[in-house]
């Protein structure tokens, strides 16, 4: 007999989702102004987990109204009073850390034990770290005497949506900010009970405002003219279209976008190991991941050992329940981007590369995608170009460490970068050379609120957490 | 005395015969263990330690725990071990719990070898192997033909299973060749008067060799002299069996497996006192070398506690309640 692992799915009981949720302006739940709701669903199983009201023009002028209004006395506030808000809060995400995991892995699809292990704890880190920061701001190296910035709009994607909410709204309050939020499209609840945590932590009305809606909502909160900060995370795409949106006012901005990082495993590096960052690298969150490991870059006289071992490892990924603590990959967040990871994966193979994936019985509801391997790709081929934002990797291979560097650095992004050696001096002359916002040796999506985050080139601009994280919500 | 033995069966010593350049003197084989792909400390204790979070419950804990009794070297290594204890150590192996005859007998009694003729005389027809720790057990520190005197004697006494420490001296000061040697004489010292052998697992004791790098050129070096065996220390030490130098032992045996189709077992001892543990290091297996490996023939554990944690957890799971200690004996 075979040692099968018996279904062990997380309780969903710990969890209450309300049949329907309004906006949250002003410490209150509203419904839009013309009434308008959309539905979000469970990635999983296509199941409607709740209706949510989707912000109109009126709405988002409530919210940053109120906004506005809330930012006279929470700017005014002493530090150390804005840091006791943020402490209870990260104390209040702790206590319910259980169930917005849960919620988190219903709405987005991902797998509890990364909402349990990775996701949660480090959006509780994200507010501890920024209220340690609410009474210090003079001792940031941003002057002796920074000031806020008045009213953010914020805009976050749907790969970590509880960690991306923490990753904006953190640093703003911390730095005497008061903010709007919109959660992505596909995944506006757990933002929806952050807003209940808000309320219980008694952080005072307006100060937090969180607006469900599409694109169309986001494009009305980053134009509103009484904004003074944007920030946003999600595509390329969008993040060039807000920066011609914002171009011209005195808007500050901060985007983090798109990645297409390299993973490089010298010949000498620690297989096993280089394995698992591997791994963990692309198949991490389903590969929806902007500073994902998404092209691998091996060098030759390693290939076909590195390639069995890691064909090996994939073929013992458990794909499937989100909610099953032994699943290591769930659901792709929606069915329009599991279309856009079929294109792509599609045009790989019609461009001629290999394309490998372990036999895996997918669930025949909701949206499923195989952790796939291409091999035989080369810089001219579309899946080592463009950012697919699923599980797949493309394969590449060098002979040399100045080639690794190379084609590492020839990308339009430059947002993260991985490199596997054993030997330090290589590591450190790789680094050097690599032109992106985080260098991980040895390791990869290693995330830190101490340590800062961001991209070069058309991965944005502006650094999110750390010390550096203050600056973009501080006037310096 | 016999001359030299095929470690394992002749296709296996065949492949491995085509090794024989790498051990062909103390340069070439250092050049070779040194040559392995180095260990990322924290990246193989992220893997372990990910890997004891598998929750395994219902079907697959009744499987888990059954799996680990059949698995079990029931060991006793007091000086103050009388023929009396090892007795009644044997019983308890032959039939783990009087309540409930379901339960699987334990996979091999493991003592001192001047216990190796009671031992074997009160298991009799049961099947359960006897394994005896020769060779100067646990220091290791006595000159060689005193290591294969003790081997042989143990051998002849009715030892299934020879467990030899390695001289872990001589392998932190480089001299690799002679442990490899010492290795092999051990492994021949294993060989009955009928020309069949005495399964030889040999013991690195991993927490006095420290880095992990040096445990995965140890477990090449044990597999190229022919362990049947890798394990990881004597449970005589502070650090023992640990789950990332286990993984590491797995995928050092997943690797030897894939480049000379050659099978290895092994053997985490010491330490491993709960199911729970007992279960992650099952998972450790069924996830790096696979169902193959599952069985008393390829996966032991040496411990002397175990086996009652996995008792009193077999008990709850048919019950439904804990019952106490007082349930399960304690011979």
């Amino acid at each position: 007999m075979a040692f099968e692992y018996a279904p062990a799915p997380e309780s969903r009981a710990v969890v209450d989702i309300a049949p329907s949720y309004g906006l949250f302006i002003d410490g209150e739940f509203a419904d839009a102004a013309d009434g308008k709701v959309f539905k979000t669903v469970s990635p999983a199983n296509e199941e409607v987990l709740s209706e949510v009201a989707q912000a109109g023009a009126a709405d988002v002028e409530r919210a940053v109204k109120a906004a506005r209004k809330a930012f006279e006395k929470w700017s005014a506030l002493p530090g150390a009073e804005r840091a006791k808000y943020l402490f209870r809060i990260a104390r209040l995400i702790q206590e319910r850390s259980r169930e917005l995991a849960v919620l988190e892995s219903l709405d987005n699809g991902k797998p509890i034990k990364e909402s349990r292990d990775s996701d949660l704890p480090l959006v509780a880190a994200h507010f501890f770290y920024y209220a340690g920061w609410a009474d210090k701001l003079g001792h940031a190296g941003l002057g002796t005497d920074p000031k806020p910035l008045g009213v953010a709009g914020q805009v976050i994607p749907w790969n970590f949506p509880l960690l991306m909410l923490a990753w904006k709204i953190a640093p703003a309050l911390a730095c005497g900010n008061t903010v709007v939020l919109k959660p992505a499209e596909t995944t506006p609840l757990s933002a929806l009970f952050f807003a209940d945590i808000c309320r219980q932590a008694g952080l005072p009305r307006g100060v937090v405002n969180i607006l469900t809606g599409d694109g169309s909502t986001g494009a009305e909160l980053v134009a509103h003219p009484d904004v003074d900060k944007v920030a946003f995370t999600g595509s390329t795409e969008v993040g060039k279209a807000i920066a011609r949106t914002v171009a011209g006012t005195d808007k500050k901005l901060t985007l983090e976008l798109g990645g297409k990082a390299a993973n490089i495993v010298f010949d000498d590096a620690p297989l096993d190991q280089a394995v698992e960052g591997i791994v963990n690298g692309i198949f991490f969150n389903q590969g929806h991941v902007c500073c994902a490991g998404s092209r691998l870059l091996v060098q030759e006289s390693v290939q076909d050992e590195l390639l069995d071992a890691l064909k090996r490892r994939m073929a013992s990924l458990r794909v499937g329940d989100p909610l099953d603590k032994n699943t290591d990959i769930g659901a792709i967040n929606s069915a329009e981007q599991l279309a856009r990871i079929k294109a792509l994966a599609d045009a790989g193979e019609a461009e001629g590369a290999e394309r490998w994936a372990p036999a895996c019985e997918l669930p025949g509801e909701g949206y499923w995608f195989a952790p796939t391997l291409f091999t035989g790709v080369t810089q001219a081929h579309r899946i080592a170009r463009e950012e697919i934002f699923g599980p797949v990797l493309s394969v590449l291979t060098f002979r040399t460490p100045e080639e690794a560097v190379a084609k590492a650095n020839n990308t339009p992004y430059g947002l993260s970068a991985g490199i596997w050696t054993e030997k330090g001096s290589r590591s450190l002359w790789t680094a050097g050379k690599l032109r992106a916002g985080v260098v991980w040796s040895n390791t990869f999506n290693k995330f830190d609120p101490a340590s800062p985050f961001g991209g070069y080139k058309e991965s944005g601009f502006g650094r999110e957490g750390g010390r550096h994280g203050l600056e973009a919500y501080l006037n310096v | 005395m016999p001359t030299t033995v095929p470690a394992y069966g002749k296709e296996a010593a065949g492949r491995l015969a085509t090794m024989a350049d790498v051990t062909a003197d103390d340069r070439a084989l250092r050049r070779f263990l040194h040559g392995l792909p180095g260990v990322d400390a924290v990246g193989l204790q992220a893997r372990a330690a990910a890997l004891g979070t598998r929750s395994i419950k219902n079907t697959a804990k009744a499987y888990a725990i059954d799996l680990a009794i059949s698995m079990i070297d029931l060991t006793t290594l007091e000086g103050a071990d009388t023929p009396g204890k090892v007795r009644a150590l044997c019983a308890k192996g032959v039939n783990p719990d009087p309540t409930d005859r379901t339960v699987p007998k334990v996979a091999a009694i493991c003592v001192y070898p001047d216990m190796v003729a009671t031992a074997k005389e009160a298991l009799g027809a049961s099947g359960i192997h006897v394994a005896s720790v020769a060779t100067a057990f646990p220091a290791g520190r006595a000159a060689l033909p005193v290591k294969l005197a003790d081997t042989r004697d143990a051998v002849a006494a009715g030892a299934d299973e020879i467990d030899m420490v390695i001289d872990r001296g001589a392998f932190l000061a480089g001299r690799y060749l002679e442990v490899f040697e010492e290795i092999k004489a051990v492994k021949e010292a294993c060989v009955r008067e009928d020309g069949s052998a005495a399964h030889l697992k040999v013991i690195f004791e991993t927490g006095e060799l420290q880095t992990y790098d040096n445990v995965r050129r140890v477990s090449w070096l044990a597999m190229l002299a022919g362990a049947d065996f890798i394990k990881t220390s004597t449970g005589k030490v502070g650090v023992n069996a640990t789950p990332p130098v286990t993984l590491l032992m797995l995928e050092a045996v997943r690797d030897f497996h894939d480049r000379l189709g050659v099978q290895v077992g092994v053997k985490p001892a010491g330490g491993i006192r709960t199911s729970k543990d007992a279960i992650k290091y099952l998972v450790m297996v069924n996830e790096t070398l696979g169902e193959e490996w599952l069985t008393a023939d390829w996966f032991r554990f040496g411990a002397s506690s175990l086996l009652n944690d996995l008792l009193m957890q077999r008990q709850k799971l048919s019950s439904g309640r804990y019952s106490g200690p007082d349930y399960v004996t304690v011979d």
